[in-house]
C-alpha cells in the first residue's frame, strides 16, 4: 500500500511538473506544426506514397518523433533532481526503487503520451482528417512505445552528472533513432539500400511508428509488420528497458 | 537510561581514505546530540550511513532498536532527515512537497491534512504554503524542510549542518524550532555542525570529532571544565618571543598565536594578568591590550586537535562550495 502510494506520488509530480511548464507546451505544438505544414507541405507535391499524400503519410512519423523526443528529454528530470538535491529526498524513503523507478517512467510516459495527443490536435487544426476513436486506438500504443523510449532516457541520466553532458543524446541516439524509423520516408521505397534496411530493423521506433501508421492511415498503408507482430517487439522492447532501468536505478546513490 | 543510536566499530573508507574510524558512540533518548568538527572530520559521513545512505565498509550501527545494513527499510521508517544540500522540488508549492513526502513515507491520507498544517504551523509557513517553492528565500526553503523531517513522527531527525550558509537572524530562528522540537515532542535529535556556538547553545552532549575518530564526548559545560580556568588573550608587538617567554618564565605550556594575539589557558586567570605583564616589560615586549575570557568549545577543541576548527583551507572549501550552492538555489 506505501508502495502504490509512492508510486502515485512520483507519477503525479511528473506530470503536474508537465501542465506548469507552459513555454513547452507551447513549444510543443509549434514544432509539429512547422514539420507538417513547412515540410509536409513541401514534399506533398514530389510524389505521393501509395494513396496517401505526404502529409498525412508524415503524420504518424511525427507524433513517433514527438514521442522519441519527448521521452528521451525525460531523462534529463533525473539529472536535474539529483543537481538540486531532490533525488536525495526520493532515495531515502522508505519505497523501493523498483516503484521509483516506476512510477518516474510511468509520469514521464504519461507526458510523452500527451506530448503526442498534442500531434493529433495540430493535425486537426491543419485539416488532416482523424478520428477521435482512431485516437483512443492510438494511446495505448503510444503508451507502449514511450515505456521502453523513457526507461533508455532515465537509465543513461541515472549515470550523468551533468545537463550539459545529457545534450550528446540529442546527437547520438535522438537523430538516428528517428531517420531510421521511417518516419519521414517509406523503408520499402525501390533502391533504398540494404544496410539502411537492416539498421531500421534493429530500431524499436520502427515498429512503432508502422504500429501508429496501420491504426492511423488503416487500409490506405501497407505495414511492414503485421501489427500484433509490431506490438510485441515493442512489449518485448519494454520489458528489456524496464529491467535495465530498475537496475540503473537500484545503483543509483 | 534508552539508547537509541548505538554504533559498533562504525567504519567507512574512500579508496585510502578512512572517513569514519571504528566509531562507537551511543544517542540517549530524548537529547540534542551534536556532532562538531571541521569540514572533512566525517560528520556527513557518519549521518549518512546512520541514515542508511551510505553502507559501511565494516561495523554496524542500530537506529531504533533496528541494523542500519540488514534492516535499512525499518530505519528509514523511523528517521527523518534535512540534508546540508538542499533536497526540495522547487516547481512545486511548499504544500505539495510535504504532500509527497507523507505519500512516501505512508503517512495515513486521513491523516496527512492535519499532520501538513500543523508542521506549517509549527515553521510559521502556513501563508507560503501554496505558493511554488522557487520563490522561497533559502532560510525559508530550510525551514519547510525542517517542516517536511517531521511528519511522518520519526524516531530520530537528523540535521546535517542545519544553519549552514543561513543570516544570522535565520539561524536564531531555526534553533527556536529546534529548541521547541524537543520540548514539545517525544524525538531525538542528531545534528553535525561546524558552528561552535550552534553546538554550544543547542546540544545536550556533544561528540568533537575529528579525522574519523571522537576525540571528546560529554555536555558543552564539562567539556569547557575539561581546560580548567580562564583564556588570557594578550596583543603585543612581538608575539613569538612573548609566546616562548610565557611557557619559560610562567610555566604555562600552551600558549599559541592566534590572528595576531597570544592565547594561553590558564588556572585563575585574573591573578596571572599582572605577571604577564610584568614579563613582557622586563623583555622590552609592549603589551598594545590583554584580556580575559570563559573557554568556549574553539577552545576545547584546539586543547584537543592543537588545531583551530578553520586552520585547514583546503578542508573548508567542500562547506563553502554548499554554501554557495544554496545559495544559488
Amino acid at each position: 500500500m506505501t508502495e502504490l502510494r509512492g508510486f502515485y506520488t512520483l507519477w503525479l509530480r511528473e506530470v503536474k511538473r508537465y501542465f506548469r511548464d507552459k513555454v513547452r507546451i507551447v513549444s510543443s505544438f509549434f514544432q509539429p506544426f512547422l514539420w507538417l505544414v513547412i515540410f509536409g507541405t513541401g514534399f506533398r507535391f514530389s510524389g505521393q506514397i501509395g494513396e496517401l499524400n505526404y502529409q498525412e503519410y508524415l503524420f504518424p512519423g511525427i507524433i513517433g518523433q514527438a514521442l522519441l523526443f519527448t521521452s528521451m528529454f525525460m531523462g534529463i528530470s533525473v539529472i536535474w533532481d539529483k543537481e538540486f538535491g531532490f533525488m536525495k529526498e526520493i532515495l531515502v524513503a522508505p519505497i523501493s526503487r523498483v516503484t521509483i523507478f516506476l512510477g518516474k517512467m510511468i509520469g514521464d510516459s504519461t507526458d510523452a503520451a500527451l506530448q503526442g495527443t498534442i500531434i493529433f490536435l495540430v493535425a486537426a487544426l491543419i485539416g488532416i482528417k482523424v478520428d477521435p476513436l482512431t485516437y483512443f486506438a492510438a494511446l495505448p500504443v503510444m503508451l507502449l512505445i514511450t515505456f521502453g523510449l523513457v526507461s533508455i532516457g532515465l537509465t543513461i541520466a541515472s549515470f550523468m552528472r551533468s545537463l550539459e553532458s545529457f545534450g550528446v543524446i540529442q546527437s547520438f541516439i535522438n537523430l538516428p533513432l528517428f531517420f531510421l524509423s521511417g518516419a519521414l520516408f517509406p523503408l520499402t521505397n525501390p533502391g533504398i539500400p540494404e544496410w539502411l534496411q537492416t539498421a531500421s530493423k534493429a530500431n524499436p521506433l520502427t515498429y512503432g511508428v508502422d504500429a501508429l501508421r496501420t491504426i492511423i492511415l488503416g487500409e490506405a498503408w501497407q505495414p511492414l509488420q503485421a501489427l500484433h507482430v509490431n506490438l510485441a517487439v515493442l512489449g518485448a522492447f519494454d520489458v528489456i528497458m524496464i529491467i535495465i532501468g530498475t537496475w540503473a536505478f537500484t545503483r543509483m546513490k | 537510561m534508552n539508547k537509541v543510536i548505538e554504533t559498533f566499530k562504525l567504519t567507512r573508507m574512500f579508496n585510502e581514505l578512512t572517513a569514519v574510524d571504528h566509531l562507537d558512540i551511543s544517542v540517549e533518548a530524548g537529547e540534542i546530540f551534536g556532532l562538531l568538527g571541521p569540514n572533512g572530520a566525517g560528520k556527513t559521513t557518519t549521518i549518512s550511513m546512520l541514515c542508511t545512505i551510505l553502507k559501511p565498509t565494516s561495523g554496524t550501527a542500530k537506529v531504533n532498536g533496528f541494523d542500519i545494513v540488514k534492516e535499512s527499510r525499518q530505519v528509514r521508517k523511523s528517521i527523518g532527515i534535512v540534508f546540508q544540500d538542499p533536497s526540495i522540488d522547487d516547481r512545486m508549492t511548499g504544500r505539495e512537497n510535504l504532500f509527497m513526502h507523507a505519500n512516501l513515507y505512508g503517512v495515513p491520507l486521513s491523516e496527512q491534512k492535519s499532520r501538513i498544517d500543523n508542521v506549517l504551523k509549527l515553521v510559521e509557513l502556513e501563508d507560503r504554503a501554496d505558493d511554488l517553492m522557487r520563490t522561497y528565500s533559502g532560510g525559508m526553503r530550510r525551514r519547510l524542510e525542517l517542516a517536511r523531517g517531521l511528519i511522518h513522527y520519526p524516531k530520530v531527525l537528523f540535521l546535517d549542518e542545519p544553519t549552514l550558509g543561513l543570516d544570522p537572524q535565520t539561524r536564531d530562528h531555526v534553533w527556536k524550532y529546534i529548541r521547541e522540537l524537543k520540548e514539545n515532542h517525544d524525538i531525538t535529535i542528531v545534528l553535525t555542525t561546524h558552528y561552535m556556538d550552534e553546538a554550544d547553545k543547542l546540544c545536550d552532549r556533544i561528540a568533537i570529532m575529528d579525522y574519523g575518530k571522537i576525540i571528546a564526548l560529554d555536555t558543552p559545560a564539562k567539556l569547557k571544565e575539561t581546560l580548567e580556568g580562564d583564556v588570557v588573550i594578550i596583543k603585543a608587538n612581538n608575539l613569538e618571543t612573548l609566546s616562548a617567554l610565557i611557557t619559560e618564565k610562567l610555566g604555562l605550556q600552551n600558549a599559541r598565536i592566534i590572528n595576531g594575539t597570544v592565547e594561553v589557558t590558564m588556572k585563575n586567570g585574573k591573578s596571572m594578568l599582572p605577571r604577564i605583564v610584568e614579563v613582557a616589560t622586563q623583555n622590552n615586549i609592549f603589551v598594545e591590550s590583554i584580556a580575559l575570557r570563559e573557554p568556549n568549545l574553539e577552545d576545547v577543541f584546539l586543547y584537543y586537535t592543537g588545531r583551530t576548527i578553520r586552520a585547514d583551507s583546503s578542508r573548508e572549501r567542500h562547506g563553502f562550495l554548499a554554501i554557495a550552492r544554496r545559495r544559488i538555489k
